[in-house]
């Protein structure tokens, strides 16, 4: 016991030193168990992009780009799905709703996504979050809009402004706009953090009156236009969507769906769990986190190096403490100890103020992040995983302790008692 | 026995520093009767230092042996010396005796945390009241709740032979402790520390360059007649 006294009283008597040492530890810890809680973040809020939905339906193409122009943004889809097959697939009996999701056209850079009023109803992310309004509510009008926050906020849209769609997306100015027929804006979405923010919605038949009187994919010439005034929900008809989501009636069924619908006979259709195809997209991107973790563990070196840095730079001072020490009778192993003993005190109070300090930023900041990066922080204080990169660095500290510990042995060896300083 | 009155008997012993071809210390025979005052003379780079160092066990004898109370060093381990010397022995260096940033009774506290032994040999639990009683007589009583930097040179010295002579041991070794005084400190300083050893029947091994206060020991000898290196 006189040798914690002595090690607490020796680290006590070189505050300043000792303080930095912690404190440099400490923000490696913290720094590190950031990353990892951003990492865990990042990853929950990825996966949880979308929840509740059991398949994702398209034209045949890959998994992944099948999720990512759906759930993502990101893409095109090669083919669309005729609306009669969409019908004929909703009649499934073991489906308990769809969404359907038509795209092609954007709006300043942002997707415009044509879908229906299942979509307020039955899109779920981050568990059973749903998509809420912060102004107005949803499209009833063939010409009414929702905007996704982020689109409201970039562009300065309120309720009533007038929104003019791209054919195909494009940033900035459209190549081919439909100014022709302009919509309004009815409805604005809270923030979710998701690719939700990023897109303009509509209903299917206002996507379809934006091209009704094209031919073979090309804009009208100025005698074929059909005006906007003589359009109407009632005379419009859906011939194909880009996508589904399907909601099933119990989870159980959703294989049997997904390899029915993979089946169809009319038309080929490819059905993704979403789950499965947003783990694998994420382990994709695992590198990332890698990188990341890398890093960290290279800012928990430095904080040794310093560490190191400090105690050797003390040892010097010390000789004479050794000689005392020995010639009371302590043994030199008792001396290593007493050092490996100081630089695992200051580990692991760095650790312990490392944690603290993490979690005192996340609770300070997390309002912040959540709005500003879509990152939820949600998820326990601690993983089994962070507890063992804590042991591991207790560890590296006691090691990098025994360096200067050793060569204080050395040096009480060779210096005996008469330290010639 | 007769050899019951010896503390310290050295036969043939011999050192040799790592690295270096001839010996530093060589020394026939040599012994050291209990209680006595020793002073043992030499000037610098003669191999006090040494010497000492082997008598307080930190330092293995190349050759030879040295026995202290019967037991031989060069056949105990390191740490059996080391345990020796926490029981046995004080030490008291030239300066620099105490470590700062313990309070002066931590100080003095030390060797009985290291040696149960030691705690063993002061004879009573109370040891807040065996170390009042040492300090008053070494005239350092209200200096206990101190700090080190606060004491003088002479208080310093003072504490470290309190630190030595506590749990009464067999041997005081001390290496010029005198040095950093002056010269009427010195012999106050040596009668109150003869004093103390002559009462707990410490036999002191005291070596220095400086022969002023040869006259005040049992016996003087010069470290030359002795060492008969080269």
């Amino acid at each position: 016991m006189v040798f914690l006294k002595l090690a607490i009283k020796s680290l006590k008597n070189r505050i300043f030193a000792t303080t930095l040492t912690v404190i440099s530890i400490a923000l490696s810890v913290s720094l590190l168990l950031s990353v990892e809680r951003a990492k865990r973040a990042a990853e929950e809020g990825f996966t949880q992009t979308i929840s509740k939905t059991d398949l994702i339906v398209g034209a045949r193409s890959g998994p992944l780009q099948l999720i990512l122009y759906t759930v993502f943004n990101m893409g095109n889809a090669t083919h669309n799905i005729s609306y009669e097959s969409y019908e004929d697939i909703k009649k499934i009996p073991a489906i308990e709703w769809t969404i359907p999701y038509s795209l092609g056209d954007g709006h300043r850079g942002f997707r415009v996504v044509g879908t229906n009023q299942d979509f307020f109803k039955y899109y779920h992310y981050r568990g059973d979050r749903k998509v809420e309004f912060s102004q107005g509510g949803e499209f009833r009008d063939l010409w009414d809009v929702v905007l996704g926050a982020e689109v409201a906020r970039k562009l300065g849209y309120k309720l009533g402004s007038r929104v003019v769609v791209a054919h195909g997306v494009t940033k900035g100015e459209g190549i081919q706009e439909h100014d022709d027929k302009p919509f309004v804006v009815a409805g604005i979405l809270e923030p979710t953090g998701t690719p939700l923010d990023r897109a303009v919605y509509m209903s299917l038949e206002g996507m379809e009156a934006l091209h009704v009187d094209w031919q073979e994919g090309a804009a009208p010439t100025a005698d074929k236009i059909i005006p906007r005034e003589q359009l109407t929900k009632d005379k419009l008809k859906v011939h194909s969507i880009t996508a589904f989501f399907v909601g099933a009636k119990s989870r159980i069924e959703t294989l049997k769906l997904q390899r029915e619908i993979n089946t169809y006979k009319e038309e080929p259709l490819l059905a993704i769990i979403p789950g499965v195809t947003l783990s694998e997209l994420w382990q994709g991107l695992s590198f990332v986190e890698g990188v990341l973790r890398i890093i960290s563990w290279m800012v928990v070196l430095v904080g040794f190096m310093a560490m190191l840095i400090a105690l050797t730079t003390a040892l010097n001072e010390r000789r004479r403490e050794m000689a005392i020490l020995r010639a009371v009778g302590a043994k030199s192993r008792q001396i290593v100890g007493l050092l490996v003993f100081e630089s695992t005190l200051l580990t692991a109070l760095g650790i312990a103020l490392g944690v603290f300090l993490s979690w005192g930023l996340v609770a300070v900041l997390k309002p912040w992040i959540e709005s500003e990066f879509g990152l939820y922080l949600v998820g326990p204080w601690f993983t089994s995983r962070e507890l063992i990169y804590l042991v591991i660095t207790l560890i590296g500290g006691t090691v990098i302790g025994l360096i200067p510990a050793l060569r204080a042995q050395s040096l009480a060896l060779k210096d005996g008692l008469s330290v010639k300083l | 026995m007769a050899s019951s009155n010896i503390l310290i008997e050295i036969r043939d012993l011999q050192y040799i520093y790592p690295g270096q071809a001839t010996p530093t210390l060589k020394i026939p025979e040599f012994s050291i009767v209990r209680g006595e005052q020793l002073f043992l003379y030499g000037p610098s780079g003669t191999g006090k230092t040494t010497l000492l160092e082997m008598l307080s066990g930190v330092l293995k004898p190349s050759q030879g042996s040295l026995k202290i109370l019967g037991c031989d060093f060069v056949k105990m381990s390191d740490s059996e010396r080391d345990s020796f010397r926490a029981e046995h022995m004080g030490y008291v260096f030239q300066n620099f005796n105490l470590i700062p940033y313990l309070t002066v009774q931590e100080n003095i506290e030390l060797p009985l945390h290291l040696s149960a032994a030691r705690r063993a040999r002061l004879g009573s639990v109370d040891t807040e009241m065996v170390i009042r009683a040492l300090c008053g007589n070494l005239g350092i009583g209200d200096l206990l709740g101190k700090k080190v930097g606060e004491l003088s040179v002479g208080q310093q010295q003072r504490v470290a032979v309190a630190r030595a002579l506590l749990g009464k041991p067999d041997l005081l070794l001390a290496d010029e402790p005198t040095s950093a005084l002056d010269t009427d400190h010195r012999e106050k300083f040596l009668k109150l520390m003869f004093e103390l050893s002559d009462l707990y029947g410490t036999t002191v091994v005291f070596v220095s360059h400086d022969r002023s206060m040869e006259k005040l020991f049992s016996r003087s000898i010069s470290l030359d007649s002795i060492n008969k290196v080269g």
